[in-house]
């Protein structure tokens, strides 16, 4: 699978209603910089589902797994 | 997994009623005590007020004025079981359960436990369904003073200004009631009992993102998986009473099932998450059932701690 993080970064990007494009290091926390929150997490995992065509299971959900792009990015590759 | 369906004996709601300790607790004063703005308490959770149990007050004697509050408007119940859910018991053992069922004179009645928080109160309506055709008219239980456990001073401040006091209680019966019990499904996964405990001597932990995540969907889930059990539609239920952890949460189930926002009960602004009691309280609080024309579906469900998750199905008798 090619790089993850542009489209990774998009979704984050619409999950999080922002209007221009994100500034955030793919191991920063997306939580610390106020990208991600509890409320925006169930939105991200469907959206993930959805544009990468996996299947997120519960015991999958833990909100560490989620926590930076790089940790989205590993964690879907490891999906598909 | 476990389901109760149309196939064991009718079990019916007979009548709820509820307690809420009258100390106020603003967010204002809880963010003050704690250093949390209180708009981020707002705008995170929906919570305005919660009531705080004056210090003599514990979950055995709210859940104690619940029960006779509840047993006054149904003169005729005769109990024959006691069942009672509390994630804030006063001591470790023995449970409130017998202090309670001794405290109304329900004399050598058998009394039991489910140190359950969050799922509790749902929980034992479930079980009560089972146990009502067995055991006589069952009083159902849920009572906590989570104001004594988030006190600690080293609880995270962002958990601590969440919860508030209150119990309430039901009465179930294989005879007659206003609202048959119709099913009910159980889960549990204890793989993520980590993220919301609480230690035996230690704060109460709660890894609220992870928390959320799986609440979301699998409160929508479990409501679903009553619902199709008995044939039932979504956009027959009159009302969702679900439990009161937080108003986003509550949202996001109304929008992940395609339902409205009013047909999802809340009272969480003014009573904040009062743990296994919450549920129960929507319902003796939202006090629509009688208004139901006959067969009108109603659904209670929550999650937490455990995890714990299920969803108990009403049909107005």
């Amino acid at each position: 699978m090619t790089d993850l993080h542009p489209q990774i970064l998009a979704i984050l990007q619409n999950i999080a209603d922002v209007k221009s494009p994100l500034s955030v290091g793919p191991d920063d926390s997306l939580f610390d910089a106020g990208i991600l929150d509890s409320f925006l997490l169930p939105g991200l995992v469907t959206a993930l589902e959805k544009a990468f065509g996996i299947k997120i299971p519960d015991a999958d959900l833990s909100s560490q797994r989620f926590e930076t792009v790089n940790r989205i990015a590993e964690y879907v590759r490891s999906r598909s | 997994m476990t389901t109760a369906t149309a196939g064991q004996p009718a079990a019916f709601l007979v009548h709820v009623a509820c307690y809420l300790p009258a100390r106020v607790v603003t967010s204002a004063e809880v963010a003050a005590a704690r250093g949390v703005d209180p708009e981020w308490i707002r705008t995170t959770s929906g919570i305005e007020e919660r009531r705080y149990g004056a210090p003599d007050e514990t979950a055995e004697t709210m859940g104690i004025e619940a029960a006779r509050r509840c047993l006054a408007g149904a003169p005729d119940a005769s109990i024959g079981m006691v069942l009672m859910s509390t994630g804030s018991a006063s001591r470790r053992w023995p449970g409130p359960a017998t202090t309670v069922a001794t405290a109304l004179g329900l004399g050598s009645v058998p009394a039991l436990d489910l140190p359950m928080p969050s799922a509790g109160g749902v929980s034992a309506l479930a079980l009560a369904q089972a146990l009502a055709p067995l055991h006589g008219d069952v009083l159902v239980i849920a009572a906590e003073k989570m104001s004594d456990i988030v006190a600690r001073p080293d609880t995270h401040p962002n958990v601590a200004v969440l919860f508030g006091d209150g119990a309430a209680a039901c009465i179930v019966s294989a005879r007659r009631g206003v609202a048959r019990i119709l099913g009910s499904v159980l889960h549990s996964d204890g793989a993520f009992a980590d993220a919301l405990h609480l230690p035996v001597d230690g704060p109460l932990h709660m890894d609220g993102r992870t928390i959320i995540m799986q609440a979301a969907r699998k409160l929508p889930q479990v409501i679903l998986e009553v619902l199709d059990q008995h044939a039932i539609g979504l956009s027959a239920v009159r009302m969702f009473l679900l439990h009161q952890a937080n108003l986003n949460l509550l949202r996001q189930v109304s929008k992940t099932l395609g339902v409205a926002d009013e047909v999802v009960f809340s009272n969480i602004r003014g009573y904040g998450n009062t743990s296994s009691a919450s549920a129960l309280i929507a319902l003796a609080e939202w006090d629509g059932l009688s208004a139901l024309e006959t067969g009108a579906p109603v659904v209670l469900a929550a999650f937490g701690a455990g995890l714990q998750w299920g969803a108990v199905l009403l049909v107005r008798a």
